[in-house]
């Protein structure tokens, strides 16, 4: 909202320059958030908090500038010159939901002449971001900009039965707003109605048919309060916002109608030649007293930390112009109601602390009893394993909502639980409908982008939730840890490059169970709609799954765009931390020398790595130390059907120095077991 | 014999000076001191010698070995250090090729600030605490004082799943969580790092963003301890020199409310395009936990207070890193990740 200083002034004195007063403004908490100057003037550009609505009423402001200032507030006295006329007369009004609509006031005015308005009100409406239209709608907007409260004018003579009834439309109703739009009501929407018939959208917008014309010589004004929820829901349903229905959601003045309404009237007889009819139709059938709070001056300092006088917090309530009793140590405060936001003593105290400047509270560091900050254990090794990852992959963030195809793009079976998402019903696209099941989508889109923007040797990881619907419960939210990985690791003159395929992700996995003491991990071969169905793990640690590890199907790699192969894995990070095991014993450095044996065997192509390491190391539980496998080779001088791998042995004992025929017996042992278990043949 | 010996050394010092390798020396050595070299064989002779001139022979003989000695030690010496210029500089390496790249990673921007600021509060006390994104309307704004066609719930317009269930749209929802676990328990002291939710996508509003909130509730907590907490806070992650001020703001869960600038961290406060000409970034909310907040997580507002701050984790790293759209975060793109 716009608010030229110029006409600010007409309310409240004040000495400021317009920054000054920008600044003093902002530091109360109503947020100036532009200043422009014009030749002549400058206009404060207002970023008001929901709370305090009232502000969007210059006769507000000036309250707050003389409150600020501590100058005196002037607010336009009422002079109507009223004819012999009843409004009676004229005009009934019947208000059928009397709490949708608490209090309904109407003037009438003859023998207008509508006509442009003069060239300073319109100037002003404009500043305000209002058009002008002509002399009475101008001077309706002009004083809601003043007063705060929304009203409405009627060409009287386009009423039929001259009864006001204020009622809910009937489901389906039609009625065309002022805009030209004509819109569908339901009953939970209040309609203003001339007899039965719709003349204004409560709150929100005239009727087209009863609009203010050039023809129009008698105006019935309206000013009324509307419950702020109703409004609200109305302006959201219709999706149309006015400059009045901004106001009647914040919550207007119910007592200030009258004020409002006089003052429309004075402007019109000015300004438009009106002869106002004698009297205001004033429907109120609970009037709205101002509520009364309670203010310990004590509780002011409890919960600022400050030293306040009662004295000094008096000041600050005389100054913002409410009056109170006192009652033993406490003031009980008068609100009056332009001031809706003002509910319980804690209101009030923001309002001392807002006058008293915050900059003024002092600044302390808590007491009492310490606490002993940090993480929880699973916090702890949640945050390790991100560290683990971040040693050799990038982190990436993504949404956690996803494009449903993106299932299709995974080869997902239609029955796949993976399908089985939360959607959200009201998404800003289909590409963000669903929340995820699975870090994998995003981690492929990651890949394929990078790819698009030509960057090459790709290695992410994320960690993050996914979500597994619990019907009418909250879903299901699972931490997991994935990673998506494809080309190499950096070329680099020394010829050291890693390919960033199956190995290297299981060995950061491996590394992983590791360093989180989960020795007693299984890879086994397993199947993955997504995955290449050659090169797909499952991790298993007593007894479950813990997640999967993979080369990405060439026809997955396909939907998505990748140009290279890609492997991935995804963990639960929950059962990561069930698993992990803090505690870790060291083991006996032995001081006795180690013996290391190489040993290059045939297998048939169908034996995994795997067994043979099983079948080694069972051949031995006490020398052999260490089995790595260090060679494997198909091709040239090997049979087809036929592969070598080559396995380094390391034997050491704790407590002696071992003899070489010691260790001999030991490898014609491994070698006989490799043989009869495996078939395996020395080379 | 005085003067064969002189002779010998005269000539092995003559020699010396053309030597200019170890094995040339060694020979050297061998052929005067060796057990056959021409030394050793005239003292040999010095039996023959007549028992008066003996001592004295013998002493000199003695003398001008030693020197020897010590000039082909010497000699040696120098050989040695000769050599091992050499090799030095014949392994002398092009230091400036690039070093052997590690295959490495590196954590998000947006993790490394909540890491950094995480570790400002457990430092003072804090613990974590963590709640579901999808949650209940009933957290994320009935208990927080926000009910059902509240204006504030304007600002900020949510996904929805069901009627009663969406996403976060703020981390706050903790707070509610946190203190039924607790109650009557003090203190709580808490932050709560996370995701949230918001309908709203243009160039400086992302779907989703992460927050973290804070909370303490004890007896005596008053606003001076907000500024001084978030003053600490503030220092930590913006320097020593930074300075930070509060203006009344309006959040349906604090009152009195706050909202926290600090000094432009680019201009340092004289005014820039950055913080709009004013001096001053706003950086986070915060407030007197509102007494109805209190009561719903099951304390009694008059007998402990307790203050709450929010902040935007996007927008710290923003002006941490300089980053000027909000999208680099959530793009991925390797170039962007691989700075932090």
């Amino acid at each position: 909202m716009g608010v030229a200083i110029k006409w600010l002034k007409e309310y409240v004195d004040f000495n400021l320059t317009a920054e000054d007063l920008a600044h003093k403004l902002t530091m109360a908490g109503i947020a100036v958030e532009g200043l422009e100057k014009t030749e002549d003037d400058a206009i404060l550009e207002l970023e008001l908090t929901p709370n305090r609505g009232d502000c969007l009423g210059m006769i507000n402001l000036a309250r707050e500038v003389a409150a600020l200032t501590g100058s005196q507030v002037r607010i336009p006295k009422i002079d109507i010159r009223e004819n012999e006329e009843d409004v009676n007369d004229y005009i009934k009004v019947n208000i059928e939901e009397p709490h949708l609509c608490l209090r309904y006031a109407a003037r009438v005015i003859k023998n207008v002449k509508i006509e442009p308005s003069p060239a300073w009100m319109q100037k002003r409406l404009m500043q305000a971001g209002i058009r002008p239209i002509n002399n009475v709608v101008d001077i309706t907007n002009y004083v809601l900009l003043e007063t705060n409260q929304p009203l409405h004018a009627f060409d009287y003579d386009l009423f039929t039965a001259r009864e006001i009834n204020v009622r809910r439309a009937r489901p389906g109703e039609r009625f065309t707003t002022l805009d030209g739009v004509e819109r569908e009501l339901d009953e939970e929407m209040l309609l203003i109605c001339d007899g039965d018939r719709g003349v204004a959208l409560a709150g929100i917008m005239g009727g087209l048919n009863t609009e203010i014309n050039e023809k129009t010589t008698t105006v019935m004004l309206e000013a009324a309060y509307f419950a702020p929820g109703n409004i609200r829901k109305t302006s959201r349903k219709l999706a149309l916002r006015s400059d009045s229905s901004i106001r009647f959601e914040k919550g207007a003045d119910p007592n200030g109608i009258i004020y409002a309404i006089n003052r429309a009237a004075m402007l019109i007889q000015e300004l438009a030649g009106g002869e106002v009819v004698k009297g205001v139709v004033d429907v109120y059938p609970h009037p709205v007293a101002s509520k009364k709070i309670e203010l310990r001056p004590e509780r002011v300092n409890y919960l600022l930390g400050t030293e306040l006088t009662p004295d000094v917090v008096k000041s600050y309530m005389e100054r913002l112009g409410w009056t109170w009793e006192e009652k033993g140590d406490c003031l009980l405060v008068e609100i009056p109601t332009y001031r809706p936001d003002i509910t319980r003593e804690v209101d009030l105290i923001e309002e001392v602390a807002r006058l008293y400047g915050y900059e003024n509270i002092p600044s302390a560091l808590p007491y009492g009893d310490t606490t002993v900050g940090g993480l929880t254990p699973y916090q702890e090794i949640r945050e390790n394993i991100r560290t683990i990852m971040a040693e050799s992959l990038y982190e990436v963030v993504n949404y956690s909502f996803i494009n449903p195809v993106l299932f299709d793009k995974l080869m997902l079976p239609p029955d796949s639980n993976w399908r089985n998402v939360v959607k959200i019903a009201n998404p800003l696209s289909e590409e963000q409908s669903v929340m995820r099941t699975l870090l994998l989508p995003g981690l492929l889109e990651n890949l394929s982008r990078n790819f698009a923007r030509q960057n090459s040797n790709l290695a992410f990881f994320e960690m993050g939730a996914v979500f597994y619907p619990r019907g009418e419960e909250l879903p299901e939210e699972k931490l997991k840890v994935g990673a998506a990985v494809a080309g190499m690791s950096d070329l680099n003159w020394l010829k050291h490059q890693v390919v960033l395929d199956f190995f290297f992700l299981k060995g950061i996995v491996e590394d992983l169970l590791r360093r989180l003491g989960i020795r007693d991990y299984q890879f086994k071969k397993a199947c993955y709609p997504f995955l290449h169905p050659g090169r797909t793990a499952e991790v298993w640690a007593e007894g479950e799954v813990i997640g999967f590890i993979g080369e990405v199907h060439p026809e997955v790699g396909a939907n998505f765009d990748l140009r290279d192969r890609a492997c991935v894995f995804e963990f639960d990070v929950d059962t990561l931390f069930k698993l992990s095991q803090k505690k870790r014993m060291m083991e006996n450095i032995a001081r006795y020398p180690s013996v290391e044996r190489d040993i290059a065997v045939l297998l048939k192509d169908e034996i995994t790595a795997g067994e043979a390491v099983d079948v080694i190391r069972k051949s031995d539980d006490r020398i052999l130390r260490e089995v790595i496998v260090f060679d494997l080779y198909k091709g040239e001088q090997i049979t087809p059907g036929y592969k070598s791998m080559a396995f380094r042995l390391k034997f050491q004992s704790n407590e002696r120095t071992l003899t070489e025929n010691e260790v001999n017996d030991v490898v014609k042992k491994i070698l006989d077991n490799l043989e009869r278990e495996l078939e395996a043949k020395l080379r | 014999m005085i003067n064969e010996l002189k002779e010998i050394k005269m000539r092995a010092e003559e020699r010396l000076k053309e030597i200019t390798s170890l094995d040339e020396l060694n020979e050297l050595k061998v052929k005067i001191l060796g057990r056959k070299g021409e030394i050793t064989l005239l003292l040999k002779k010095l039996k023959d010698i007549p028992p008066a001139e003996r001592a004295e022979v013998g002493k000199m003989a003695n003398e001008i070995k030693s020197a020897l000695e010590s000039r082909l030690e010497e000699k040696e010496k120098e050989l040695r250090q000769k050599e091992l210029e050499l090799r030095l500089s014949r392994e002398a390496v092009d230091i400036t090729l690039p070093g052997l790249p590690l295959i490495k990673g590196r954590k998000h921007p947006l993790t490394q600030v909540m890491d950094e600021i995480r570790t400002i509060f457990t430092g003072m006390g804090f613990t974590v605490a963590e709640g579901p994104e999808v949650e209940k309307d009933y957290y994320n704004f009935e208990a927080l004082n926000i009910p059902k066609d509240h204006p504030a719930r304007d600002m900020q317009d949510s996904f929805y799943i069901t009627e009663e269930i969406l996403l976060r749209t703020h981390t706050s929802p903790v707070q509610v969580r946190t203190m039924e676990k607790m109650a009557p328990q003090i203190p709580v002291k808490i932050i709560v790092p996370g995701r949230v939710y918001r309908r709203d996508d243009d160039a400086t509003h992302s779907p989703m963003f992460h927050q973290i909130e804070g909370l303490v509730i004890d007896e005596r907590i008053t606003f001076a301890h907000l500024k001084g907490t978030l003053m600490l806070f503030a220092k930590k992650v913006f320097g020593e020199g930074v300075r930070v001020r509060y203006r009344p703001s309006f959040f349906p869960f604090t009152e009195p409310s706050a909202e926290m600038d600090i000094s432009c961290v680019i201009c340092g406060g004289e005014g820039c395009r950055v913080c709009s000409y004013t001096g001053w970034l706003e950086i986070l909310g915060a407030g007197m936990v509102h007494p109805r907040v209190l009561e719903y997580g099951g304390y009694d507002p008059e007998k402990v207070t307790g203050f709450a701050f929010g902040m935007g984790v996007e927008r710290i790293a923003m002006l941490k890193y300089g980053i000027n759209d909000l999208r680099l975060f959530f793009e991925n793109d390797k170039r962007f990740l691989t700075q932090f």
